[in-house]
């Protein structure tokens, strides 16, 4: 018997069911991802893409800015900062762009600061508190390695807009890889302290990984219309990087096991929504006012 | 030491490797370092407001502020170095208490307007503090002042801009920028320090050129800068006794509590010990960081040595 | 012969002192800009262009590491710089140059 009010499944285990007043129709149909599944609100894929490219750089930037006056050293807090910036501005731009595709006149700051978790599109992996140092430079590096590859795709996107975002970020991308990479090296090779941190970091983290190169409906239509690059295709040029520097750094790559997926469709991790009460708390204390 | 004081008269600058008194060098690794560590520990107020920063722009902009503070700090230390001083041991007077950081950061930032104020009033008041102090006789410090004045304006119109569209806000934004105002103008007026004839060290820089005008000369030309600028907001300052002196075209103002100075500096302000505490565990969390680096670097010259 | 657990022999892991030149545009001579800690070069071309590069003039970095710069004496200022101030022809003041002559 089919719930008339069901929705798709978003993961491959289990399905979820979620009513939503928004939507007119639903085929349940397992182990098949879409996006639609908990909202009406932003079904045109072109507007998800960017969303989830945008959301990546906001809640990877956020994460960044709170290591700001803790660092282990000033030197680090600086250039820790200057990542954080980079990503925020870049995913300002995108967001704002997004709003601009969408037409509904959400600005970047609405959509920053009113979305419930729930709507957010970042990848896991980037939504993960920051940990101790190694966790945030590892998780770093493993962002940094796709995200070169990424950028390097956007550029000749069929989205001008999107496509001049891109290459600026590009450069700051390539600079951000150099450092994280650098980081990694001198911890899986420096003490056997900062060896054992970086490999559990490399452990827990890495099932977050597969997520940043799932395809789904979105992906297929970004694909299809020339707007960003295959996901599938970055895998294999981004495992090499990978692979390269964990070996400078005397560390192993975790076997491939299970895959944690659903940032991509709003399913996501605990963190984020108390991410989200810090960040959007202020924001939503005074709806409608200008800062 | 008469050679020493004759260049100092002409105008000259005193660099890292020119003879100096002893006593020069040791009041200019505390002035130098207490600078360093107030950009250090100022990030902390700032910094509690990054997470939660209300649109992105303003985000964007703190967070670039508070960098600009750490590398301020950056600057001085390195400028101390000079003095024969390591950053380790500048540190570890820091973490120790041994060292002095300006009063005004051991206040919290209860609002987000209080991030604002303190642009306009805790960066202004350093602004004229620097200025002064790109004269300095000591090259290191007078370069290092040069390249903060440079970056530091931003931060004081970022913080008025703030403080200027709270004012023309909500009812409940108006509240908050007037809250927050009264409870930073006291203490930022306080920042210049006691009064020379108070101050034990005042006398001795002056002579030495290291300070090139008085606390309360300073503390007198923020008060002239800043009080037109509240009027221009609608924003009223927390002194009954302020008013106009059209003869020496200068803003009186009222008499300040020094105990509450005394109390901080000794220790007992709002967030001493929570300032320290976080200094102190980034610094000791984060020893294993810094050893890696170390060791990694340490393996590689190895190998290239073999 | 490092301790089996990497750590730096003896209490030294301070990271060393750098000093850092910047070039502002094309042309421009490199200009000594302040210092930054730094276990190795990379690092400390990274920190440097993250200290002294944030607003984007600079196209050139050079760090040195402190104890390599050899510089003169203050006492030596006399005999190394004194001959040349009375050299007034090295200046281009010194050259008369014929009204609506353009030399350069």
């Amino acid at each position: 018997m089919t719930n008339p009010i069901a929705t798709r499944s978003s993961t491959r285990s289990h399905a979820a069911f979620v009513s939503n007043k928004h939507m007119t129709s639903g085929t349940w149909v397992p182990g098949k991802r879409s996006d639609t599944a908990t909202s009406g609100i932003a079904s045109d894929p072109h507007v998800t893409y960017l969303l989830r490219v945008a959301d990546d750089r906001l809640v990877l930037g956020h994460r960044l800015s709170e290591w700001c006056g803790h660092a282990p050293i000033l030197e680090e807090d600086i250039a820790l900062g200057n990542f954080a910036l980079d990503l925020i501005g870049q995913a300002s731009a995108l967001l704002k762009h997004a709003g601009g595709i969408e037409s509904k006149g959400r600005s970047e700051d609405t959509l920053a600061y009113f979305r419930d978790a729930v709507e957010y599109r970042n990848c896991l992996l980037v939504e993960l508190p920051r940990g101790d140092f190694a966790m945030t430079l590892v998780r770093q590096f493993l962002f940094d390695a796709y995200d070169v590859l990424l950028l390097e795709g956007l550029v000749t996107s069929t989205d001008k807009t999107l496509g001049g975002i891109a290459a600026k970020a590009e450069k700051e991308a390539r600079y951000h890889l150099r450092h994280s990479a650098e980081w990694v090296r001198m911890l899986g090779d420096g003490t056997a302290e900062s060896h054992g941190r970086a490999q559990r970091a490399l452990n827990d983290l890495w099932t977050y990984t597969p997520e940043l190169f799932a395809v789904d409906d979105v992906d297929r239509a970004i694909v299809e219309r020339g707007i960003g690059p295959d996901p599938v295709g970055l895998r294999d040029r981004w495992r090499a990087t990978v692979q390269r520097v964990v070996s400078d750094a005397t560390l192993t790559l975790p076997p491939d096991e299970h895959a944690a997926t659903g940032g991509r469709t709003g399913r996501h991790t605990e963190h984020l929504g108390r991410m989200l009460s810090d960040m959007q708390s202020l924001a939503r204390a005074h709806p409608g006012a200008t800062w | 030491m008469a050679e020493f004081e004759a260049r100092l008269d002409r105008g000259e600058t005193i660099e890292p490797k020119d003879w100096m008194p002893e006593k020069y060098r040791k009041q200019l690794i505390r002035m130098m370092s207490q600078h360093a560590h107030s950009e250090i520990v100022g990030m902390l107020p700032e910094g509690n407001w990054i997470t939660r920063a209300p649109c992105l722009r303003r985000k964007i902009t703190l967070l670039a502020k508070v960098q600009d503070e750490a590398g301020h700090g950056l600057y001085i230390y390195c400028g101390t170095e000079t003095l024969g001083i390591g950053r380790e041991e500048l540190v570890d007077q820091l973490l120790t208490g041994k060292a002095k950081y300006s009063s005004i950061f051991n206040y919290p930032t209860l609002t987000w307007a209080d991030i604002g104020v303190i642009g306009w009033f805790v960066d202004g008041a350093a602004i004229v503090n620097q200025t002064m102090l790109a004269k300095t006789s000591y090259g290191p410090y007078a370069r290092a002042m040069i390249r903060i004045c440079k970056e530091e304006n931003f931060h004081k119109r970022q913080g008025y801009e703030i403080c200027s569209v709270l004012a023309a806000g909500t009812r409940a934004q108006r509240d908050m920028v007037q809250d927050a105002v009264n409870r930073w103008w006291w203490p930022s007026l306080m920042m210049f320090g006691p009064s020379d004839k108070d101050s034990p060290n005042s006398a001795e820089l002056i002579r030495w050129r290291v300070k090139r005008e008085s606390n309360d000369t300073l503390r007198q030309r923020f008060v002239d800068l800043t009080v037109p600028q509240a009027r221009a907001i609608n924003v009223s300052l927390p002194d009954p006794d302020l008013r106009y002196n059209a003869e020496t075209e200068r803003w009186h103002f009222g008499e300040i509590d020094w105990d509450e100075f005394y109390q901080v500096i000794k220790g007992n302000g709002p967030c001493n010990r929570e300032r320290l505490a976080a200094r102190r565990s980034a610094h000791d969390d984060g020893a294993w960081v810094r050893d890696a680096a170390a060791a990694y670097a340490h393996k590689r010259s190895a190998v290239s040595a073999a | 012969m490092t301790p089996d657990d990497g750590q730096v022999p003896g209490n030294d892991t301070q990271w060393p002192l750098w000093e850092v030149f910047t070039q502002e545009g094309e042309g421009a001579p490199h200009e000594h800009a302040g210092s930054v800690h730094a276990v190795d070069a990379e690092h400390a071309l990274q920190n440097a262009r993250d200290v002294y590069a944030r607003r984007g003039k600079v196209v050139s970095i050079w760090v040195v590491p402190s104890e390599q710069i050899i510089a003169s004496a203050p006492g030596d200022a006399g005999p190394l710089f004194d001959p040349g101030n009375d050299k007034p022809y090295r200046h281009p003041q010194f050259y008369k140059v014929p009204r609506g002559v353009r030399v350069e």
